[in-house]
């Protein structure tokens, strides 16, 4: 790689070429602003349009002022990152962005955290010129079920249609009209719920305002504690706790499970339950799924289908159910763990304390946005009541927990109730991607093979890889594992599937790079991958630390089976924990 | 067999017309019936010759004699000497100022070489949609002699060496374009025409793609060669249907005959070339746009580097070149790099064609040698300002361009004198205003057609033009102050500064030259809330001359809002509270006591 | 439909071209025939050319008038559209500006006819290399 030497700021600097003057910059410690500009480094992605202007510099022998991030240094460049004709443009070109800005922090889902908002401070913009005059664009608000948009804050910085369209291939929104107008939306600016989108959540995740926010459902939440005719329950998905207390200042990677329980019994939750409990429910009805298939596949059945494919996530499950409604029989059928939760809770729970599930209200907290959507899905209800009644994000309840002025980072640990508190280490793993194939083969090597395994670590279906394979040798029958996080990586294992052409027996998607800890409802990691492999390995960290490993092992599983549900699929196993899937490829009708 | 034997021409154009060429005529005609020649010669009037500062003009034919600056009184002596006695009146013969010779033969004039038809040598000579026509007059023999007798590098050494620089605006040299797409190796390669031609009131490309598309076809295959492409692609605004109909037309014919398509005249060559429609976008003139459009993607432009030549359409090294570029190559080959470079000025080669407007009495296409004045094309080639008004400013290069004013008239035409002076060549668009125009509008009405057409996509073009265009509204509706004067300069310039492409770069063009060069008009807009040339509404105050006015209450009836008010054969006024300033009581009075102020 | 297999074919085929226009100009007249070309760019036919087109196709038909009417480019009078260019045997072409059904028909009657000069004429004021 041939090197070049360019002066920045009256400083030489060498760079390897191809690198951007940005980068070179950086390497001498000037890190010159940016706002439409993202990299996610592991990933692969890069946002840059070179729209914001906001990163220009001056360029000698260049007529007009370079964007930074978009430049690629040459050998004796010259350039200067402040002059004055730098420091007006910037300011100047802000202040358009500005001018053309709601003005409603006090009020603003975003505020204290939003990158326009911050780099007005960094400019020191105390008026926008022209104010009086100016008109701004405006546009309709959109809500769904799990995202809003509200295009009046959009700054056209693109990050989200390149997060839909190029890494999760869904391409739900792109720019539409032209020039004043311009903004970001769904084609044909019809509302996001009767697009593609597949709530994944990943586009709120990298919107630098409040353009795209989650639905907060924390007032919700709060009327049902006050409600003293309410028992609330909650459930807490693994990857809430490797994460959580990010927002509380700790670093990346700690794990917070004890301090997370005590802050929501203190909040005044009725029941703080484990989502892992019921990922250890779902290994089991995923694992015996996956077995009979395998099972009758080797018995010579040629009906049956094979891949296998995971269906716990619900963005993957709403990008199936739009691009591939064809294979709507290949993915299993059991329902995620949030929803099996819900069902169990309702009904086996509800028995046992002698309540009406009407009088139940459960809620739980999750890394991800398209559980908002998922809860509400007309199949998970009974008689119009939802198994799981809220879904919160994790953003969301370190907001609650904080305007509860609870002070997360000085509580004592503290225990999950039971029955449904209880997990095993493969449960927690179902955070990182790879992990819920991974639990779905410690129980099924041993279900099969009715041997003990010997190592439970399987590395080899780890790592932040987008598509991974792996052989898993089950006591001489290989089974051939494909992984995929990030659904543009899913979509083309999807597309072998669909050819036929898949080797795999089984193949675990989730939809948010990383896994269910770099979800949309996560603290936002700004493409950072370390903050995601810290994550990842907190998770690991807390299986191994567990005294059980394997789903098939809990005993409070093993309870609800003999008490309730008698063995894996039997017709009321069935009953709740299974789904099914629908044909949402869009028609969309113009009409003359 | 013509009835008559001598026909005298009298130039009846407004230069003439006002030097009494009217007179002149109907003196010549009295000469001729006195002397009983009216069944053998004829004295009519004609069109403007363009050569109005020697007027008034009559030529005779049809021995072609120019006879310049003549006055009525000199009829009688044209018919006794001229048209009776066959000896020509020497003093009123053009004399060359150079070599101070009496030309006796219109053709010989230079005047007439002043507009030098290259890029549109064959426009109203031949039926575009018949490819007989072209062949007749040379189509395709450029290609046949390249690809027969030169190498690719050959070849574009030739393009080098003429100097042509882009006609689309950007005036790149074209050698040096074609020279770096043929560097980069791939492959599948890409000739594109840009013939999206945006330019409110610019058809320059579109008349030449209606009178001569094979120009454009041949060109192309001449470049598919040099750089090394077999598909060519023209990118045409669907808001040219005949253009695109004639293409269809000529690229079929051109199949036909063999010389488009594989093997073209038996040396190997392939090339073929598609059309791609625009959908009414401005900025996909711009040459990423474009390519970006091409490929199905929104018209937006993207950072250079990469050049199109080296990663374009599909990725693959791309030269995309100006329609009328395109056109003059052909001749390029034909009569030689040398000769073309034998024209125009010392950095700016060859013919530019302009579409005159404005207030300008001949509009239309003007094609001349760069080096011409733009007094020249305006007061010569265009015929003076339409009604005999003051000339004020020449916007030339389109949204993208700057207004030019009298000091800069005798400014040689190029690419760089344009610059120099505060404007551009830009395509060619030249609009000419006049006292009644006002400055302020025009670069608002500028503004507005860049703000419709912004891609959008970065900051200071999708919200800067807008804030600026709001300014000058502002200002034109009497709010403006002189704060605002300054806000428009820091605007204007930053705007060019950071925008992304050259729509955004140039929009300004407008606003600072018009600041530059009628800073007064500004301020009389901000200070004395007026507008001196009467063209700002807000600004216009209708009026009543008591002293004229004789209270026929026509006014008061017609007036839409009942603001004039008067007794029957008093004296009427007009409420400035609550006039809209529609001019339907200046228009209805008779007595001519209705004005604006 | 000639296909051009060489350069030698193009060369040839000019040249039979050029021989065809100039054969298309004399006509079967010894004297030659009268040549029309119509401005037929968009600038023509938003002006009315196509009907003045037409209209001299049918009117020299009919008043037995030995022309041919070819439709052409713009020829940069754009002021004065519709325009037409006539060519009288052994004669320099001459521009009309502003033909209308009315002055299409004064042409043919004076000029073409007669060779009697109307107004309307349009100097030309450009050369063109060829």
């Amino acid at each position: 790689m041939e090197n070049i030497k360019l002066n920045i700021d009256n400083k030489t600097v060498e760079v390897p070429k191809g690198t951007t003057i940005h980068g070179a910059a950086k390497q001498l410690g000037i890190e010159i602003p940016t706002l439409c500009y993202m990299q996610l480094h592991d990933m692969n992605i890069e946002n840059k349009p070179a729209g914001c202007r906001i990163c220009v510099v001056e360029v000698d022998g260049r007529r007009n002022l370079a964007p930074s991030c978009a430049t690629k240094c040459e050998e004796g460049m010259v350039v200067k990152t402040h002059t004055t004709r730098v420091l007006n443009a910037r300011r100047t070109v802000m202040e358009f962005i500005l001018s053309d800005h709601p003005k409603e922090c006090l009020t603003c889902a975003k505020s204290g955290k939003c990158d326009l908002q911050n780099m007005a401070i960094k400019l020191g913009i105390r008026e926008i010129p022209g104010i009086e005059i100016a008109e701004m664009s405006t546009y309709r608000k959109d809500t769904s079920p799990s995202i809003i948009r509200d295009l009046d804050k959009c700054i056209m910085c693109r990050k989200c249609e390149t997060m839909c369209n190029d890494v999760q291939t869904v391409g739900a929104l792109s720019a539409v009209n032209r020039g004043f107008m311009a903004a970001v939306a769904p084609a044909f600016e019809m509302n996001l719920e009767h697009s593609t989108c597949t709530y994944c959540g990943q586009c709120v995740a990298v919107c630098p305002t409040a353009a795209l926010t989650e639905v907060d459902h924390t007032p919700e939440v709060l009327r049902v504690l006050a409600d003293p005719t309410k028992t609330v329950v909650v459930q807490t998905a693994p990857a809430v706790r490797a994460a959580l207390g990010e927002e509380f200042g700790m670093k990346p990677g700690t794990l917070v499970t004890g301090k997370m329980v005590a802050a929501l019994r203190a909040l005044g939750f009725d029941y703080v339950f484990d989502t892992d409990f019921a990922a250890d429910l779902t290994i089991m009805e995923e694992g015996t799924e996956l077995l009979d298939r395998i099972k009758r596949h080797l018995a010579g059945d040629k009906t049956v289908k094979l891949p296998i494919l995971t269906s716990c996530c619900p963005g993957w499950v709403n990008f199936f159910e739009h691009y591939f409604p064809e294979l709507k029989d290949v993915p299993s059928t059991a329902k995620s763990p949030q929803q099996m939760f819900g069902a169990i809770a309702k009904s086996y729970f509800a028995d046992q304390i002698k309540i009406d599930r009407k009088d139940m209200v459960v809620i739980s907290i999750m890394p991800c946005l398209a559980k908002k959507y998922e809860c509400q899905r007309d199949e998970f209800s009974v008689d119009n009541n939802p198994d799981v009644d809220y879904s919160i994000s994790t953003r969301e309840l370190a907001n609650f927990i904080k305007q509860a002025n609870i002070d997360l980072n000085n509580l004592e640990d503290e225990d999950f109730d039971n029955p449904m508190g209880e997990s095993t280490g493969a449960s927690v793993i179902f955070g990182a991607t790879g992990g819920v194939i991974e639990a779905a083969v410690r129980t099924a090597y041993e279900l099969f093979t009715g041997k003990k395994l010997q190592r439970l670590d399987f590395d080899e279906l780890r790592g932040m890889e987008g598509v991974r394979s792996a052989t898993i040798d089950f006591d001489g029958l290989p089974v051939n594992i494909g992984i995929a996080h990030g659904l543009g990586n899913a979509r083309k294992l999807l597309d072998d599937v669909r050819t036929g052409k898949s080797q795999f027996h089984a193949i675990e998607v989730m939809a948010c790079p990383g896994g269910c800890i770099g979800g949309g409802g996560q603290p936002l990691h700004h493409g950072d991958a370390s903050i995601l492999k810290a994550r990842a390995a907190a998770i690991y960290e807390e299986d191994r630390k567990k005294p059980l490993r394997k789903s098939h092992e809990n005993p409070f599983i093993i309870k609800l089976y003999d008490e309730f549900l008698g063995e894996p699929n039997s017709e009321k196993a069935h009953h709740l924990l299974h789904t099914k899937y629908f044909d949402k490829k869009k028609k969309i009708i113009v009409k003359q | 067999m013509t009835k008559y034997k001598m026909q005298l021409l009298v130039c009846a154009g407004t230069g003439c017309h006002a030097s009494m060429s009217d007179e002149l005529l109907n003196n010549l005609i009295y000469e001729i019936e006195a002397n009983t020649l009216e069944n053998d010669v004829q004295a009519i009037k004609t069109g403007c010759f363009g050569f109005c500062e020697k007027g008034p003009i009559v030529k005779v034919m049809p021995d072609n004699t120019f006879y310049t600056q003549v006055k009525p009184e000199d009829a009688a002596e044209i018919i006794s000497e001229h048209i009776i006695k066959g000896r020509k009146v020497d003093r009123l013969l053009f004399t060359d100022p150079e070599t101070k010779e009496h030309i006796t033969d219109s053709k010989k004039i230079e005047f007439y070489k002043k507009q030098l038809r290259i890029a549109l040598r064959n426009c109203g000579f031949i039926d575009p949609e018949n490819i007989d026509d072209s062949i007749a007059r040379d189509a395709y023999m450029a290609l046949g002699k390249v690809l027969s007798e030169m190498t690719p590098e050959e070849a574009i050494k030739e393009i080098k060496d003429s100097g042509i620089r882009g006609r689309g605006g950007g005036g790149f040299p074209a050698g040096i374009k074609w020279e770096l797409a043929a560097k980069n190796q791939a492959d599948q390669k890409y000739v594109v025409c840009n013939a999206d031609e945006g330019d409110p009131g610019a058809f320059m490309d579109r008349s030449i793609l209606e009178g001569d598309p094979h120009s454009v076809l041949e060109a192309m295959a001449i470049c598919g060669y040099c750089i090394g492409a077999s598909k060519g692609l023209i990118y045409i605004r669907a808001e040219y249907p005949l253009a695109i109909d004639r293409l269809k037309i000529a690229i079929r014919q051109a199949r036909e005959y063999g010389l488009l398509g594989s093997d073209i005249m038996g040396t190997g060559f392939n090339f073929d070339i598609e059309l791609k429609y625009g959908a009414g976008a401005f900025v996909c003139g711009e040459e990423t746009a474009l390519i970006h459009s091409m490929e199905g993607h929104r018209g937006e432009p993207t950072v250079k580097p990469p050049f199109p030549a080296e990663s374009g359409f599909l990725g693959k090294p791309t030269n995309v070149n100006n329609v009328e570029t395109l056109a003059c190559v052909p001749a390029i080959y034909l009569k030689g790099a040398k000769w073309f470079s034998s024209i125009g000025t010392e950095r700016s080669k060859g013919t530019k064609v302009f579409a005159l407007a404005g207030k300008v009495n001949n509009v239309g296409l003007v094609e001349v040698p760069m080096g011409t004045t733009l007094r020249e094309v305006i007061f010569e080639i265009g015929g003076g300002i339409k009604g005999g008004k003051k000339f004020k400013a020449v916007q030339t290069g389109g949204p993208s361009g700057g207004c030019l004013t009298e000091k800069h008239l005798d400014t040689p035409i190029d690419f760089d004198n344009l610059l120099a002076a505060g404007s551009m060549m830009g395509s060619g668009g030249m609009i000419v205003l006049d006292e009644d125009d006002c400055m302020v509008s025009v670069a608002k009405y500028f503004l507005e057609f860049t703000v419709e057409e912004s891609c959008g996509k970065c900051a200071p073009c999708r919200i800067g033009n807008k804030r600026l265009h709001e300014l000058l509204e502002h200002i034109t509706k009497g709010n403006g102050t002189e704060a605002d004067l300054v806000r428009l300069r820091n605007m204007s310039t930053v705007i060019k500064d950071t925008s992304l492409c050259g729509l955004g770069q140039s929009s300004p063009n407008p606003v600072l030259s018009t600041l530059d060069n009628f800073m007064d008009e500004y301020l009389s807009h901000v200070c004395d809330k007026k507008c001196p040339a009467g063209s700002c509404k807000e600004l216009m105050t209708y009026v009543i001359n008591a002293t004229n006015c004789v209270g026929c209450t026509a006014c008061a009836r017609v007036c839409p809002v009942n603001a004039i008010s008067g007794e029957r054969k008093e004296p009427h006024y007009i409420d400035p509270a609550i006039c809209i300033k529609c001019g339907a009581c200046m228009e209805k009075c008779k007595f001519d006591a209705i004005s604006i102020q | 439909m000639n296909k051009v297999k060489t350069l030698a074919d193009l060369k040839r085929l000019k040249s039979e071209l050029q021989a065809k226009v100039e054969l298309r100009e004399k006509g079967e007249n010894q004297e030659g025939r009268v040549v029309i070309k119509v401005g037929m760019a968009t600038s023509g036919i938003a002006s009315g050319a196509k009907e003045i087109m037409a209209f001299l196709i049918e009117e020299l038909d009919k008043r037995n008038i030995d022309a041919v009417v070819i439709q052409t480019g713009d020829m940069g009078y754009c002021f004065a559209e519709p325009t037409i260019e006539v060519k009288r045997p052994g004669e320099d072409p001459i521009v009309f500006g502003y033909v209308d059904k009315q002055k299409a028909d004064e042409i043919i009657e004076k000029y073409i006819k007669n060779g009697e000069l109307v107004e309307g004429i349009l100097p030309d004021n450009y050369q063109s290399i060829d």
